[in-house]
């Protein structure tokens, strides 16, 4: 099986100089390297584990953490039919469960873990609110073999995939750092392993999927998206990008109708499987989707940086509309902005369209659907960090603009500290001395063909982001030491909101251009090919 | 990348280094921690006079002066930062978030001077070994798990060390003498090395007739004085040097730490232990002695029951016996480039021999040895093993669950770096002329092939070193996983007990090794 892969999965790259300053770390070769990588991103995720998580010591709602040691006590100890039931064991009320089946059955695995060592602290009932030394740190390793279990492979397999297609022109040490940056996602680590959420299992199953997919293996990138779904219904952020991608694909085969059938069965039959418990009766069904969606909690909450939140300030929806209007305005807004990435990659379907389309995808999800989390940033990081060698500048500033996005969010969990090592740390492994020539390189031609157009308006523009980047810095250390006017107690939040807001739609526009581009530069050179 | 651009990296690495201190100011940190908020409260609310008498806390200031000073200067920013911290009664125990977070950040601060020592060292040498030894140094578990979790400035005063070597390797005898007593002036279990610096010192320096040499030798003598004076000068003048000097060598305490540095007396204790076992299966009557050493209580004087007892002075004389070839060698032929593996082999022989040691100070001759390490392929061997056993017998010292993946993370992530390293340095294979005009087009796996196939010598530990290692997690997993089940509560003390003597099996071992190492180079 290895050796089969081995074979298969070939990279061909440029070796470095031997002057070079990482020479000696990545002449071993991609899985020793791989090896070396993962240990030290799960040393910096085991050291972020020791910061406080989300609602420690808070009763009596608590929080994340609190929520997903729940759903261990109620899946351990109720059959899986009561599990989205509101019944006297099982309050909803208190952290019900709103996850899908996966989610429970991974809270049931990790309940039988937690129960071997420390019985009391998923038993029914007593164990509500339940801290305790023992009990964060074997909550903590749930979340660690997770990663270890899911996540790491799946960048593994992804990396091969990706930069063993073709005749990769990258060196090895930018591949390491391409597998630092993905692992060392400072929004990632935060949220799993400060704040307390198991992100890494659904966003580790889309990368797989995305690997899949990318290798010509449509039929298990379906399981292992189906899968991904069915971890967090998030995951459909990027559900539009996969649809398109396939269809654009089999459209090109023999025998498109089948094809599309193929995978179509093999979805329904993944979400069968899991949805096993529940499908026996159209009840049961209907009540486990109708936790999965909680629109009784309105369009948005908190300060999320998407368009919804971000307009209140102008327009009052929840004043002006009722929750199933704006549930349809909702709907057609997010189809509306990830209908041009979703036709390019029907028409066109490529790798690297494939991977454009999941970011745009996904960042339409967050700027216009209804009831997004601040969190859900993460979802848009993820294929620009696996377009980290290609889109290596704006990853730099939408990881800032993430992670401003959930400052208030991560101040409020006590993780202040791990938040500014984390990001200290990323911004480190991006300037890596010596590793960023190309680049530096694909950021200078960018560079010069925005100088060609209009050089006036690209110099303009980099003023005007640099000069919001240190607004930010401004509002980050003004969030941390003043109190906000008593009349606008929310102000900062406010101006967080709107300074990352427009940040992500900037580069929600710039991300579709590119797309758009990547198809035309595509057919020109192919046509030239023909021409040849 | 020569000369100049060589700063930005090593400040990278420092960088990276100390985002991970940070990540991990929420650890656990041991008593060490009260002890110096505490001198800093001693330090900043009494005037000189009482420093070294004041008996508020348990925690009495016992480091030498210089190390006082340095924690007054440091006082003074923690009295901005948060007054509660510099108060000699109210402050005790004081574990608010503002303390804690400002101790680790001078910690982390501090090792900026290790930063300099190591950068002073390695200017002159090619890019690849000077990463390497970087990564070794600034990189090094030992000092991240001692420094950084259970709480000392161990690098900070490893950094005035580094410096010392520095500037005697370059051939600056007298700044390289005056820095080592600074060093003395900090922490005085850094004067083991005394006499190498010594002898060296004397044949190097004072050296050239008569009387230019006894010129030198008063010049030397001078600097020395002055520091010392600087150090001990205010304790003189109030007539308190006894006092100092009696807080300082606290000779009440045992032979051996509550846990047992892995060094020779550990061989000893277990051959009177097992002597009298053996004597009393056969009849004889053998005294139990008073005081068990698996009790472990700091201030236990030791007693055996079979063997002769051991007494300061022993451990003195047995030291010194250790250090008498290298001070031949460093007499007969004193050259520079050998004096950074004698002061590691002084600290090595001090470390197996001495009074009461810590399993820390095994970092004092591990750092120092790193320098060493990327010389030649034999040294690189001999480092990989004992910067893994030096880095495992601290293990004790975190025995928290949090910590403990921490810990071993470490361990590995360090293992895998050498592994990396010294490959890349030692790794020659026959075909690596060409090598480097056909990189360009090789592939990843062909090339690992090659490296194992056809290579000239190549970067490996050997069968015995192997075994060891492996012994090494067999130890581990008895301690973790084996014993807790099979024995269950019934001798605690055995996890700790195998530890120490598989660990100072290690020990001796680079000690043997280190010894035949200088004799054999000239």
């Amino acid at each position: 099986m290895q050796k089969k892969g081995r074979n298969r999965y070939k990279i061909d790259v440029r070796s470095d100089v031997k002057e070079h300053a990482w020479w000696w770390v990545v002449n071993k070769g991609i899985t020793p390297l791989f090896l070396l990588i993962s240990v030290f991103a799960l040393f910096v995720r085991v050291a972020v584990s020791l910061h406080p998580y989300s609602g420690a010591n808070t009763p009596p709602k608590f929080g994340d953490y609190e929520a997903q040691r729940h759903w261990m006590e109620i899946t351990l100890n109720l059959p899986a039919k009561d599990w989205y039931r509101n019944s006297s064991a099982n309050d909803l009320s208190y952290w019900g469960l709103d996850y899908p089946p996966l989610t429970a059955y991974q809270s049931y695995i990790h309940g039988l873990f937690l129960k071997a060592f420390d019985p009391e602290s998923v038993s029914l009932f007593t164990s509500r609110g339940y801290e305790s030394y023992l009990g964060k740190l074997l909550m903590r390793w749930t979340v660690l073999s997770s990663d270890i279990l899911i996540f790491f492979p799946a960048v593994l397999y992804f990396v091969f995939v990706y930069h063993g297609r073709g005749s990769s022109m990258r060196t090895k040490s930018e591949l390491a750092w391409h597998m630092a940056i993905i692992l060392l996602s400072p929004c990632l680590i935060l949220i799993d392993h400060g704040h307390f959420q198991y992100n890494c299992i659904s966003l580790g199953l889309t990368i797989a999927a995305v690997a899949a997919t990318i290798s010509q293996n449509e039929l298990m990138a379906c399981v292992l998206f189906s899968l991904a779904l069915n971890h967090k219904q998030m995951s459909a952020y990027f559900a539009p990008a996969f649809f398109s991608h396939l269809l654009g694909k089999c459209l090109r085969r023999k025998n498109p109708p089948l094809e599309v059938l193929k995978l179509g069965f093999l979805v329904i039959g993944t979400f069968s499987i899991i949805w096993a418990p529940y499908i026996h009766s159209r009840d049961s069904a209907l009540q486990v989707l109708s936790r999965l969606a909680p629109f009784e909690r309105g369009i948005y909450e908190d300060y999320v940086a998407n368009f919804w939140c971000t307009s209140s300030v102008v327009i009052k929806w929840k004043r002006l509309f009722t929750t199933k209007v704006l549930k349809l305005l909702s709907f057609a807004a997010t189809v509306l902005a990830c209908l041009p990435s979703m036709i390019q990659q029907v028409l066109d379907p490529s790798s690297k369209g494939f991977l454009y389309a999941l970011l745009n995808s996904s960042f339409s999800f967050y700027l216009f659907s209804f009831q997004v989390h601040e969190k859900s940033i993460l979802l848009p990081l993820l294929p620009l960090s696996l377009l980290a060698l290609e889109e290596s500048r704006p990853l730099m500033w939408l990881t800032h603009y993430a992670m401003f996005s959930m400052f208030p969010l991560l101040r409020r969990d006590k993780l202040v500290l791990a938040y500014m090592a984390l990001y200290a740390l990323f911004t480190l492994i991006y300037f890596a001395p010596g590793v960023r020539c190309s680049g530096k390189t694909t950021h200078q031609t960018q560079k010069a063909e925005k100088g060609r157009k209009t050089p006036s308006l690209a110099t303009l523009l980099k003023i005007a982001m640099a000069f919001l980047y240190l607004c930010s810095l401004i509002l980050h250390v003004i969030y941390l030491t003043m109190h906000p006017p008593q009349k606008y107690p929310f102000l900062f939040e406010a101006l967080i909101m709107l300074l990352c807001f427009s940040h992500f739609l900037l580069f929600t526009f710039y991300f579709n251009y590119k797309q758009c581009m990547l198809s035309k530069f595509l057919t020109s050179k192919d046509k030239e090919k023909k021409n040849i | 990348m020569q000369g100049e651009s060589s700063l930005p990296q090593l400040l990278w690495c420092y960088a990276v280094a100390a985002t991970i201190k940070v990540l991990l100011i929420p650890s656990y940190h041991s008593t060490d921690f009260e002890v110096h908020r505490h001198w800093l409260a001693i330090t900043h609310s009494l005037p000189l006079s009482h420093w070294y008498y004041d008996e508020t806390s348990e925690w009495t200031l016992d480091y030498p002066p210089f190390f006082a000073y340095y924690e007054r200067f440091l006082s003074i920013f923690a009295n901005l930062v948060d007054p509660q911290i510099v108060h000699l009664h109210n402050g005790l125990n004081y574990k608010a978030t503002s303390v804690i977070v400002f101790q680790r950040l001078t910690v982390i601060l501090s090792d900026l001077w290790l930063l300099y020592g190591v950068y002073r060292l390695t200017k002159h040498l090619d890019s690849l070994k000077r990463n390497l030894i970087w990564v070794l140094v600034v990189w090094s578990p030992g000092l991240l798990l001692v420094d950084h979790v259970h709480f000392q400035y161990n690098g900070f005063l490893l950094g005035w060390l580094l410096l010392s070597i520095s500037f005697l390797v370059e051939g600056s005898d007298l700044m390289g003498g005056f820095l080592f007593a600074v060093v003395l002036s900090f922490k005085h279990l850094f004067a083991v090395a005394a006499p190498v610096y010594f002898v060296y010192l004397f044949r190097h320096y004072c050296r050239g007739g008569l009387v230019r040499g006894f010129g030198r030798l008063s010049v030397i003598g001078a600097v020395v004085v002055a520091v010392f004076a600087a150090a001990y000068g205010p304790f003189f003048y109030h007539e308190q040097i006894q006092q100092v000097v009696r807080r300082m060598f606290p000779f009440g305490r045992g032979l051996c730490h509550a846990y047992w540095a892995p060094n020779f007396w550990v061989f000893y204790i277990i051959v009177d232990k097992g002597l009298a076992f053996f004597l009393r299966k056969l009849g004889f009557n053998i005294q139990a002695p008073a005081a068990s050493f698996t009790g472990g209580l700091v201030g236990d004087s030791s007693s055996f029951a079979v063997l002769p007892q051991i007494t300061p002075l022993t451990t003195f004389v047995a030291v010194l016996l250790g250090l008498f070839p290298c001070l031949i060698k460093a007499w007969s032929d004193p050259q520079p480039q050998f004096i950074a593996r004698w002061i590691a082999y002084a600290y090595t022989c001090g470390f197996l021999f001495g009074w009461h040691v810590h399993e820390k100070a095994s970092l004092h001759f591990v750092i120092p040895l790193a320098i060493v390490a990327v010389e030649s392929l034999e040294d690189a061997k001999h480092y990989f093993l004992l910067s893994i056993v030096s880095c495992y017998s601290l293990f004790p010292l975190l025995y928290e669950g949090q910590e403990y993946p921490i810990k071993v993370l470490l361990l590995l992530l360090h293992s895998i770096l050498m592994w990396f390293g010294f490959s890349a340095q030692f790794t020659k294979d026959e075909a690596s002329e060409t090598e480097e005009q056909t990189n360009n087009d090789e592939s990843v796996w062909s090339e690992k092939s090659r490296a194992t196939s056809g290579g000239k010598e190549w970067f490996g530990i050997g069968w015995i070193g192997k075994v060891y290692l492996f012994g090494l997690m067999v130890v581990e997993l008895w301690g973790q996983i084996l014993h807790p089940y099979i024995l269950g509560e019934t001798f605690p003390f055995i996890p700790l007990m195998l530890m120490s003597i598989y660990c100072a099996l290690g020990m001796t071992y680079s000690w043997i090794w280190q010894l035949k190492r200088f004799l054999k180079l000239s």
